[in-house]
Parts: structure tokens; C-alpha cells; sequence
């Protein structure tokens, strides 16, 4: 029984069961399969995580995402004043996070490639993009950059879906794609 | 020793040590307790989320989460951990308790840890979850709570460890350890390594919170603190599965198909466990993709080979039982005839199924690189670990509970009915919040978010409106999940109050535990005679459920924008 000493001392020695064994290999396999998913989906699949990122400090990139919105602010929002941002296609485009906010607006044109920079001037955020539901750690001190191709154009939300406090289901971004 | 510390166990034969017996009992009440207050926290939590009540307002929310997390995850488990530690070791080994005082020290340090970081966080100024992210912070006695917590532990493993030499120096058992005790050894070294990893985080994030300490950088905060809080979960599979052998031998007499095959199943827990924190950091910045598909894949995917071999080896080994006890008829006849009115074994059962369909499968499809970024910070996640660690661990440690009354507390149970339903609605309850949160966040919606209609925002955005259904069931299957919860308390607490004393008389003619020969397996060259159809027909359902749904995965990942 599972709760007295083995009966047979020795156990280690007896053989195993052609079902656990066929278990066991299935399971093991089923495991390297999904190991090598994740490699094959780095060689060809397109959506995948970019590994750049610099250490930052948060003046220094809230000035950098702040000149850029200087040079390509083509509005304001009508709500919340908030700078509406469109960067040319191929380009670097730059949010930020802090409490409580995403900011600026971008807009940018489906079809073409970004590199988008994100980062936070104070706690961590998370960056919630839906509905197209992409999800990224937002640090402090780190700029992540990766290349985004938007694929569909609309309306779309920064939910900030890691906890930051009091003000954190108020913290909602905007991104808008167009044709 | 003095004999008079023993009495003998009318049922079991086995010598149980009074002192031992003592410390089990304080750590099961108050472990329970914190179940208590934890799943009322937890209530609260899951009305406010059903978007047509919203229960309390954003800052009661933000606490009641705080709490929630805390007090359930980390108290009420760990509490009952080391309640069946102690079980585990001095009880199943006949053997004395290492320094009972020590042992009553490490539970009044943890008492102490667990009511200080409560008060902590009810005062409101610590609202800050149980992960506790710097620079976020908390009131200092909300860490210095939990390091108490995290220290009294620490103590109460070495009472184990200690039980442990002491029953080998007086020869109390012969041979190895039996597989529960083995499971309980496991999990008793993942702590170790998980406290350690939790003083690492946790005493500078201390320091840091009075002052003494500088800025801490928040991604390796990030990565130590998931050497804590995962590990810890591995804490929870161990011992979770170690229940589910000892309620199967207990309640239909099942033995180990393979003592052999168990044991290194539980093996494969201690040795993948390391940087299986990296599973938590698949989004984050900074950290290179090699490394995440490294440490992914040899920890999360030989630890989960672990629990896929339990998988087969525990109904497994009830399916033999369950054979020699005379339903050896047909593919199923086994388990349509298995104990299902007895709380233990349901609870049991249900426990092995849900954490297998909802916690098993979700856990390795949220741990694959690629596929978090559709899940990652989404209630899919809680939705994931209300199927372990609630469909699961707490399942399986309610189903052992309804042994332990009779034959520790050594109380007949009240409300017999009651204590047959409480299984099946807590379970029900369970996989409710369990695949509602995960089809909300598989549809986006936030975790630890107040508003998901956003209406304080700058800006609006909606949700689908399937994703506020899936809340509203959500909050019903809470609803379910607390009366289970309550009914559990009634019917434990109830009894062992007021339940019918057991003496040694009344428990030889009202057995509480399996009275058959039960199942011998595992002789000696048998290895051609196993027969597990049924077993094998749910395994193998179990396993094209997995692949099926890890596709399907795959395929919603692939109309997301192209990254890179
Ligand atoms: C009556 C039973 C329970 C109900 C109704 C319930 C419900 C919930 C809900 C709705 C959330 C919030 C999700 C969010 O907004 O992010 C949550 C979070 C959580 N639950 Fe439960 N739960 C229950 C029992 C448990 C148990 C028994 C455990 C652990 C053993 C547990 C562990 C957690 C944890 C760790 C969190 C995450 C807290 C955080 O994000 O900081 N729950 N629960
Ligand atoms: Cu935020
Ligand atoms: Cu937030």
C-alpha cells in the first residue's frame, strides 16, 4: 500500500509495465514535440517575441517618446487631448506607461511594419493590446522594441493588465490602425 | 520514549504519537480557518468581477484580491502542508515526533507571520497582491509577516527532516519510506529551495520598504520572487499527489501499480524544478529567447512528464483495486462502482481529473514562449490555477481531510448527506471560476482588474460581450464553489466539535478505511499481467484532449499581428 514501506524491498528491481513504459515514451515525446514547436515557430512562424532591449532611464526615454510625438503629432484627441501620433511607416514608434496612463495615441497604417518601443517611467504595466490580444511585461528601467505589422485596421485598446495600484482599471490606451 | 506518548490506531495499527497527533490537529484548524477567510475574500473578489453586481468598490477590490491570494495560496496550503507532513513522517513511520516544541514554535512563527500580514493588508495600506512587485509597496509587517510565515516553515520542514533520522536511527519501519512519505520527502525538499528563494527576494524587499535599501530592480525581482511563488506550486503537486495515494489506498485499497515508476515520478519534480520561474517571464524585456525556450522546456516539460505519469499510475492503481474487489467486470465497471458516495474518494477522483483537464493541459500552453503572448496577465491565468490549485491541491486536501477526522480527530463526521455532496459542488464549483476565467481571458479581459468596462478611462473600449457572460458565470460558479466551501467547514469543523467520539471500540466495528484484501500488484514478473483498459481509455483521452487544445492554441497565435 501507498502508505506502508514497499512489500517487496527490492522494487527498484522489478520490471516495468509495458503500458507505463509506452507512458512514459509518449509523454516524454510529447514533451521534445512541444520543445521543437517553439523552436519551429521562431523559424517560421510570424509571431514571434524580438530579444531587443536596452537598459533605459526613464527621463531619458519619456524625452525620446516625446520628441518623437513633437515630430509626428498630426492631432489631438477631441476627449482627452491626448497627442494623436502618426509616424511614418518602417519607422520607430515610442509609448510609454505611467500611472495612469498610455501615452500618446499612435496611429498607425495597416499593412506596415513598426518598430514599436515600449517602456515605464515608474512601476511595471502591462501591455494589453485587444482586441488583437497581444500581452507584454512592462518594466521600468527597460525598453523592449519589437516589430509589429498591424493587420487589420480599427480601434484598438492598451488595457494595462498588470496591477499598478488604485488607478489601474483606469488605465486604458488608445491605438488606432488605419487603411 | 515513553509508551504512554503512543496509543495504537484501532484500524490502521499504526503507533501514533500523541504529541504529533496534537500538532496535526492545530495545523489542519488553522489551515482551515484561513480557508475560511481566504474563500469569503475570494467570493468578494468573484462578485465584483461579475460585471451586473460589482460588488465592492476598486480599493475594498484591490484588498479583498491582496487577501485573497494570500490567505488561500499561501496560508491555508501551506498550514495544511505541514499538517500532513507531520502525517507523513511521524504517523506513517510509527515513529515520534521530532521536538514537538520546536514543531509548536515553527507553528506559532507561522500563526504570527500569517495574522500580521493579514492585519497588514486590512489596514489597506498593502493592497499590493501577493506577488507584491516592487516598486510597489506594502506596509513593511505585510513582507515581515510573510518572512515569519516563510521562516516558521522553514522550521516545521526541519521537524520533518529530523523525523525522518530519527525513525531510521530506531528502526520504526523496514525498508524504504512508503510512496506517501516519499511524495512528502519531495515536497519537503522543493520547500526548502523555494523558502530560500523567498528570503532572497523577500528580506531586502523588506529592507527596501523601511528605507535600508535602494531601488530594487524589478526584473530580478521578477525572476527570484517566480523561483518562490512556482516552486512553490511544485510544493502543492507533490503534495497533492502524495494525497491522492494515500486516499486511493485508504479508500479502495489501491496499491502503487509500480513503486518504481511512482517514485521516480516524483523525482523528476525535484530535479526540473530549477528556473522553472522562467515560464513567468516569457513577455519580459531583456531576457533572450534561448533562454526562455531552454529553461521552458527541460523544466516545465519533464516535470509535467512527472505529473502525466501519476496520472496514469493513481487511477491506474485504483483500477486494479477496484478489479480485485470484485468489479472486474467490462472497461468501466470498476469506476461506476468505486465509492462514490464517499466524500474522500470523490474528492479524490475529481481532484486527479480536473487538475489533469483544466490545470495540467492549461499550465504547459500558457509555459510555450509564443503562446503566452495570447495569454500572458489574462484571467486565463487564474483560470489556469483555479484548476490546480483549487480544482486540485484543495480538492485533494479536502478529500484526505475526510480521513483524518475520523481517524485522527478520531470523530464519527456530522451531516453524513451533506459531506457526500460537498465534493461534487466544490468541484463543480471549482471548474466553473476555472473555465469561466479562462474563456474570459482567452478572450482577453485583464486579470486583477476592477472595471473591465472601463468606465472611469480616458478613452473607451469594450470587451465582447461574451467575455462579461463568461463573468457573470463566473461569479454563479463562485456562488457554487463557496457553499461547497462552506459545507466543507460545517461538516469538518461540525464534526469535530460535536461528531461521535471514536474510540477504539466503536472504530473496529465502524472502519473507516478500506477493509479488503486489496489489490497485490507489482510482484515480481507480473509485468504482462496488468490490466488497466479503463485507465488507459481515459489516459488516452486525456491525452488527445492536450495535443487537440494546444493546437487550437497554436492556431489562435497565428491570426495575432505578425511580431518579431
Ligand atoms: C470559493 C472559492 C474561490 C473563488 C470563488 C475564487 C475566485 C477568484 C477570483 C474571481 C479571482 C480573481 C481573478 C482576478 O481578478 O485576477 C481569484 C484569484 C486568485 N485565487 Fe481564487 N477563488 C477561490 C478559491 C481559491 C483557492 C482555494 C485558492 C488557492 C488555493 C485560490 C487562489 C487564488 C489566487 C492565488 C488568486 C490570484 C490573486 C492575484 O491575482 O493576486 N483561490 N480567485
Ligand atoms: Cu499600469
Ligand atoms: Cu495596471
Amino acid at each position: 500500500m501507498a502508505l506502508t514501506p514497499p512489500d517487496d524491498r527490492l522494487w527498484w528491481k522489478q520490471p516495468l509495465h509495458g503500458i507505463e513504459l509506452s507512458w512514459i515514451t509518449i509523454s516524454f515525446l510529447w514533451g521534445l514535440l512541444m520543445f521543437g514547436m517553439m523552436v519551429y515557430w521562431h523559424l517560421t512562424g510570424d509571431q514571434n517575441l524580438s530579444n531587443e532591449a536596452y537598459r533605459i532611464n526613464p527621463d531619458v526615454y519619456a524625452e525620446k517618446v516625446e520628441a518623437a510625438a513633437e515630430e509626428y503629432m498630426v492631432r489631438e484627441d477631441e476627449n482627452s487631448g491626448m497627442p494623436v501620433v502618426h509616424p511614418p511607416p518602417g519607422s520607430d514608434v515610442y509609448m510609454l506607461a505611467r500611472l495612469w496612463e498610455w501615452w500618446p495615441i499612435l496611429e498607425l497604417e495597416e499593412g506596415k511594419e513598426y518598430r514599436l518601443h515600449l517602456s515605464s517611467l515608474d512601476w511595471m504595466h502591462g501591455f494589453s493590446l485587444q482586441p488583437a490580444n497581444i500581452n507584454l511585461q512592462i518594466h521600468p528601467n527597460y525598453e523592449m522594441v519589437l516589430t509589429v505589422t498591424p493587420d487589420k485596421a480599427g480601434e484598438y485598446g492598451v488595457v494595462c493588465n498588470e496591477y499598478c495600484g488604485i488607478g489601474h482599471h483606469q488605465m486604458l490606451g488608445k491605438l488606432i490602425v488605419v487603411k | 520514549m515513553s509508551n504512554l506518548m503512543f496509543r495504537t490506531c484501532p484500524e490502521t495499527g499504526l503507533k501514533v504519537h500523541g504529541p504529533a497527533e496534537a500538532l496535526i490537529k492545530a495545523n489542519a484548524v488553522v489551515a482551515v480557518v484561513f480557508l475560511l477567510i481566504g474563500g469569503l475574500f475570494g467570493l468578494l473578489v468573484a462578485l465584483t468581477r461579475w460585471q451586473a453586481i460589482h460588488l465592492l468598490p476598486a480599493d475594498l477590490f484591490y484588498l479583498a484580491l491582496t487577501a485573497h491570494g494570500a490567505d488561500v495560496l499561501v496560508f491555508w496550503i501551506i498550514f495544511f502542508e505541514v499538517a500532513l507532513l507531520y502525517f507523513a513522517s511521524a504517523i506513517l513511520l510509527n515513529c515520534r515526533l521530532a521536538t514537538p516544541r520546536i514543531a509548536w514554535a515553527a507553528f506559532f512563527l507561522m500563526l504570527a507571520g500569517a495574522v500580521m500580514a493579514n492585519v497588514a493588508v486590512l489596514q489597506g495600506e498593502s493592497s499590493v497582491m501577493f506577488t507584491s512587485y516592487v516598486p510597489m509597496k506594502a506596509a513593511p509587517h505585510f513582507y515581515l509577516g510573510l518572512i515569519l510565515f516563510a521562516v516558521g516553515t522553514l522550521v516545521a520542514v526541519a521537524v520533518f527532516f529530523g523525523t525522518l533520522v530519527i525513525a531510521k536511527q530506531e528502526k520504526t519501519y523496514s525498508g524504504s519510506v512508503p510512496l506517501v512519505t516519499f511524495g512528502a520527502v519531495t515536497a519537503a525538499i522543493i520547500a526548502v529551495y523555494t523558502i530560500a528563494s523567498g528570503a532572497i527576494i523577500l528580506i531586502p524587499t523588506f529592507l527596501w520598504s523601511v528605507g535600508l535599501v535602494g531601488e530594487i530592480d524589478t526584473l530580478t525581482y521578477r525572476i527570484v520572487w517566480w523561483g518562490f511563488g512556482h516552486s512553490s506550486q511544485q510544493i502543492n503537486v507533490a503534495a497533492q499527489v502524495a494525497c491522492w495515494y494515500a486516499v486511493a489506498a485508504l479508500t479502495v485499497g489501491a496499491k502503487p501499480i509500480s513503486e518504481k515508476v511512482s517514485r521516480f515520478a516524483f523525482l523528476l519534480y525535484i530535479c526540473f524544478l530549477l528556473l522553472a520561474s522562467a515560464h513567468h517571464l516569457l513577455v519580459d524585456p531583456g531576457i533572450s529567447s534561448e533562454w526562455k525556450v531552454f529553461n521552458t522546456s527541460y523544466a516545465l516539460f519533464l516535470a509535467v512528464l512527472g505529473s502525466m505519469i501519476h496520472g496514469m499510475s493513481v487511477p491506474g492503481a485504483i483500477e486494479v483495486a477496484q478489479r480485485k474487489n470484485g468489479f472486474a467486470h467490462g472497461v468501466f465497471t470498476w469506476l461506476r462502482k468505486a465509492p462514490w458516495g464517499n466524500p474522500a474518494f470523490a474528492g479524490m477522483f475529481l481532484s486527479v481529473i480536473l487538475f489533469g483537464f483544466l490545470g495540467g493541459i492549461t499550465g504547459v500552453i500558457m509555459g510555450t514562449e509564443q503562446l503566452n503572448i495570447i495569454i500572458h496577465n489574462t484571467l486565463y491565468v487564474p483560470g489556469h490555477f483555479h484548476g490546480t490549485v483549487v480544482a486540485g491541491t484543495t480538492l485533494a486536501f479536502m478529500s484526505i481531510t475526510y480521513l483524518v477526522v475520523p481517524l485522527i480527530f478520531r470523530r464519527e463526521l456530522i451531516f453524513k448527506r451533506l459531506a457526500q455532496l460537498q465534493p461534487y459542488l466544490f468541484g463543480l464549483g471549482a471548474m466553473g471560476i476555472s473555465v469561466f476565467m479562462m474563456a474570459a481571458g482567452t478572450l482577453g479581459v485583464s486579470r486583477r482588474h476592477w472595471d473591465m468596462a472601463f468606465s472611469d478611462a480616458p478613452f473607451s473600449f469594450d470587451y465582447p460581450p461574451a467575455a462579461f457572460m463568461m463573468m457573470g458565470l463566473n461569479g454563479m460558479s463562485a456562488i457554487v464553489a463557496s457553499l461547497g466551501g462552506v459545507a466543507f467547514i460545517v461538516v469538518i469543523v461540525g464534526s469535530i466539535l460535536f461528531g461521535k467520539k471514536r474510540d477504539d471500540a466503536f472504530a473496529k466495528e465502524n472502519p473507516v478505511i478500506f477493509q479488503g484484501s486489496g489489490a497485490t500488484v507489482a510482484h515480481h514478473g507480473d509485468a504482462g499481467s496488468l490490466k488497466i483498459p479503463g485507465t488507459t481509455i481515459l489516459v488516452a483521452v486525456f491525452f488527445l484532449s492536450f495535443v487537440l487544445y494546444y493546437f487550437v492554441n497554436w492556431k489562435y497565435l497565428s491570426e495575432v499581428w505578425p511580431l518579431s
